[in-house]
């Protein structure tokens, strides 16, 4: 079915991007892939510019300190409990805090934790962290023209993710997202991966920081030893794919490699604290043999060699071209399209960029039926966007994320969220609720006849058309536009 | 939910609101005659089918029009005799106990100017109180406020605002405008109406039956579309019940303080009944039901101030006559404007009746409007919170010199 140029573009923004918002469509009719192109193109695409923001080191000092602080203050109100058992539920209620309702609530009004200093003693507190670097996260997605790079960030955010219900990630789920993936979303694959698995979110997330080599100088002297779960979920998710060609042998293998990658202890070292470091002292010595291949102890360098040669298997290719593929396009893509990415992936050696082209170019992602249902919070900021909504407290937008089953930065397992249609038609009703939350919310604001000539009517179906028209109020029209099936599919 | 409806606190409406609290402005004119009026205007967004509400049992063409559907009062659920002419909707015990307690007054076959079926541009023609639908940012209660002048404030630092108080997470257009608005919204949002459900799974039928599948399992909304009513799901209806009463009687618990607002506006929605309908033991009958009980909780937690008070319900325009092909009703014309409180003069029914044979009905089809709604608020406006009659006819509702306000209305 051949598109005409607006509806072609609605599509452009809906698959590709986080939908239009007011003169969007018009914006790129004359060339939509031209536009996507463009958005790729463009100086600093997938970076967040935000000065408030900190890097992961600088927050898990504050976050440190404040937990210090807060340590402090009852210490001197009165008997302090056990330090262990205290960070438990200094994690615990940071995780309780991200599913509370936004907005005070009555009779138990906190006072909004004043932004300090993070080098002051007091320190900023881990939720206040988050709930910053969520909003600069939204505020991106908002601000795009399209939401491509967008939509890329947030992909390979989550096929390498982490969890910020992890102790320690919480603080630093927001800045490993900038600094692992953005910086390299229209880059090389390896710099990617050399960038995340090396990063302290990471080596926390999935216990690397605490691996010992067995016979390392650590090892010997501590009794303790390997963890493989970064090893296993690197071979598993993040480059080859299960059931590839690696064994238990190579995962234990990989495994001893990377022991050292580690973080700088946060009591020992007030400068360094939290950042990234290779501690020879726990990195196990000797050849180690990945997958047939044999690779000679050179302390960190070891390990990058192994990911050099894992970002560059075919099986690699393979399993990210038919997850870009299932992303954008469809739950089972056409193998064409999976071939055709794989191996663009394989000729330009990983390079993101030329991949991100190939999709846009390839017939398969625009003849594709429009099929997939909008992941959560694809759908919550393609509402926001389509609605014009100006917002000022991201707060709500979690709430309507956790509700909905994708709150931001907590996969439910190393694997992340998941990219079908069963796992999320089931939130169908709930989405409901919050289309007619937001709709209570918006509907002063927003005119539905208007929201839907803007983002809507290219695609719309005259079943869609008259239900909005005829809805019984201005709020029950942006609920039913908002649920409509073009605007919950892509 | 509860702690909200304790005593609500001027914290609380500055926690909630994010705005800051005025001190509230009393009219000027009505305090220098000993009076302290409040007023509370609540918004019936849908479209009020007002014969269902009230019916003229005393029409002989009444029976002939809607059937089986006709209220009476020889039901097994009969209706309660107003006059001789109508009778009151059983779901609503209280209103009837205050009709005959002096203190309701309905107004029949009443409508806005607005004379096309648009609920959107209907409701902007009745809350904006201009004479046709157009691009509009403020109200006529608002409107009504900025024409009043204010008495002097308990507190001078804030002596040059007024306050109107709306309840809903976002202002009704109604209060909307120059004169400052406070805001209270309810700590939970009601969720998305069965209604606004039916309408999409209709779509999704229509046009994803995927999409169908999974929100008729998920809600349980087969039986809606069959038809069984309300009864058969009371969680729902408690869930109106419940929202209904509490938006109503926490707005009376602030206009009841004495440093409280003494004019607000709520609006209600899942009034559009164009299927099973359910006047007498359906949807409507378990939406009017809530609308009595926020009557109620407005009567009882305005306490003494109730005496001085007035709440006027009112709705963009009515219903057809006739019962239509899937036992609902379509956009119409005449309606009700339900009020009450105890500065009425009530007990009585205001209409000019029109009549039911298909030569009096609005283009065969509508309860013909007799009445302008305007002229009804106008009266309210002028004789209970004083304003002014010239402004009335030009700032409050433009273009209405030629509609008179109703006399005696109050007390």
């Amino acid at each position: 079915m051949a598109l005409d140029s607006k509806a072609e573009a609605t599509l452009a923004l809906n698959r590709f991007g986080l939908g239009p918002r007011t003169g969007s469509i018009t914006a790129i009719a004359s060339d939509p892939r031209g536009a996507l192109i463009a958005e790729l193109d463009r100086q600093s695409a997938g970076r967040i510019q935000n000065p408030e923001l900190m890097s992961s080191g600088v927050a898990t000092r504050a976050a440190f300190a404040f937990q210090q602080a807060q340590r402090e203050l009852r210490r001197n109100a009165k008997s302090a409990p056990k330090e262990s058992q205290e960070s438990k539920d200094a994690a615990k209620d940071v995780a309780k805090d991200a599913a509370a309702p936004a907005g005070p609530s009555p009779g138990a009004a906190k006072a909004p934790e004043p932004k300090l200093d993070p080098k002051s003693n007091a320190g900023i507190s881990p939720q206040q962290i988050y709930l910053d670097e969520a909003k600069a996260r939204l505020t991106t997605a908002l601000d795009a023209e399209i939401g491509f790079v967008e939509r890329l960030a947030w992909f390979w955010s989550n096929h390498f993710c982490v969890s910020a219900d992890k102790f320690g990630v919480r603080p630093i789920a927001g800045a490993f997202e900038r600094e692992a993936i953005r910086t390299n979303v229209l880059g090389r694959f390896v710099d990617m991966l050399r960038a995340v698995e090396t990063h302290p979110a990471m080596l926390l997330y999935l216990d690397n920081a605490r691996s010992i080599g067995p016979t390392s100088q650590a090892g010997k002297n501590r009794g303790r030893g390997l963890n493989e779960n970064l090893a296993r979920e690197i071979l598993e998710l993040h480059t080859l794919g299960v059931r590839t060609v690696y064994t238990q042998d190579d995962v234990t293998a990989f495994a001893k490699v990377i022991t050292g990658w580690s973080i700088v202890p946060l009591a020992q070292d007030p400068e360094r604290g939290g950042e990234f470091i290779f501690n020879p002292r726990m990195h196990e010595p000797g050849t180690q043999t990945i997958i047939g291949e044999a690779y000679a102890d050179a302390g960190f360098d070891q390990g990058r060699r192994v990911l050099a040669d894992l970002a560059r298997h075919p099986a690699t290719a393979q399993h990210v071209a038919h997850k870009l593929a299932k992303h954008f396009v469809a739950d089972d893509p056409a193998l064409a399209l999976v071939e055709r990415l794989a191996k663009r992936f394989r000729d330009t050696e990983g390079d993101l960029k030329e991949v991100a082209k190939a999709l846009v170019a390839s017939p398969e992602a625009w003849a594709t039926p429009r099929g997939k249902l909008r992941r959560p919070t694809e759908w919550i900021v393609a509402s926001l966007r389509a609605t014009g909504v100006n917002v000022t407290d991201v707060r709500p937008v979690m709430q309507a994320q956790n509700l909905l089953g994708e709150p931001l930065w907590r996969p439910p397992a190393p694997n992340g969220f998941a990219d079908d249609d069963a796992t999320w038609l089931d939130g169908l009703s709930q989405r409901l609720d919050v289309a007619n939350q937001m709709a209570t919310r918006i509907a002063a604001a927003a005119d539905p006849n208007a929201v839907f000539e803007e983002a809507l009517a290219p695609i719309a179906s005259a079943e869609t058309k008259r239900t909005v028209a005829r809805a019984e109020s201005r709020t029950q029209a942006l609920a039913l536009l908002l649920m409509a099936p073009e605007f919950q599919r892509r | 939910m509860t702690t909200n409806l304790h005593a609500p606190t001027r914290r609380h409406l500055l926690l909630a609101s994010g705005t800051l609290f005025a001190w509230a402005h009393l009219p000027k004119v009505a305090l220098a005659e000993g009076r302290d009026p409040r007023l509370l205007v609540i918004v019936l967004r849908g479209a009020l089918d007002g014969l269902a509400a009230v019916a003229p049992v005393g029409d002989p063409d009444w029976i002939a029009l809607r059937g089986e559907k006709a209220l009476t009062l020889a039901d097994k659920t009969p209706g309660l005799a107003l006059d001789a002419m109508f009778a009151l909707n059983p779901a609503m015990p209280n209103l009837h106990r205050l009709y005959q307690a002096g203190a309701a007054t309905i107004v029949h076959a009443a409508a806005t100017p607005y004379r096309e079926r648009s609920h959107f541009d209907g409701q902007d023609v009745l809350e904006s109180g201009l004479a046709r639908p157009g691009a509009v940012s403020t109200g006529w209660l608002n409107r009504a406020l900025a024409a009043l002048e204010p008495a002097g404030s308990a507190n001078p630092a804030r002596s040059n605002t007024r306050n109107a108080f709306a309840v809903g997470p976002i202002a009704p257009l109604v209060v909307r405008g120059s004169a400052p608005v406070l805001s209270w919204t309810p700590p939970r949002l009601p969720p998305a109406s069965d209604d606004t459900a039916m309408r999409l799974l209709d779509l999704y039928r229509h046009a994803d039956p995927a999409l169908a599948r999974v929100l008729e399992e998920r809600m349980g909304l087969a039986e809606i579309a069959r038809g069984v009513d309300d009864k058969s799901r009371p969680a729902a209806a408690a869930q109106v019940r419940a929202f209904f009463t509490e938006a109503a009687g926490t707005a009376a618990k602030f206009m009841a303080r004495p440093d409280g607002p003494r004019v607000g506006a709520l609006a209600l929605d899942g009034w559009d009944t164009h299927a099973n309908e359910g006047a007498l033991d359906g949807r409507l009958a378990a939406l009017l039901g809530a609308l009595d009980g926020a009557i109620a909780a407005i009567e009882t937690n305005m306490g003494d101030a109730w005496r001085e008070s007035v709440v006027a319900v009112i709705t963009e325009f009515g219903r057809t006559a006739r019962i239509n092909g899937t036992d609902g009703t379509d956009h119409g014309t005449g309606t009700v404007a339900l009020l009450a409180g105890g500065a009425l003069k009530g007990g009585r029914v205001v209409a000019d009746w029109p009549g039911l044979k298909e030569a009096n009905l609005h283009e065969k089809r509508d309860l013909k409007a007799t009445t302008d709604l305007r002229a009804v608020l106008k009266g309210l406006l002028r004789d209970h919170l004083r304003v002014d009659e010239a402004a009335l006819a030009s700032k409050v509702f433009p273009e209405s010199s030629a509609v008179k306000p109703v006399t005696g209305l109050l007390a």
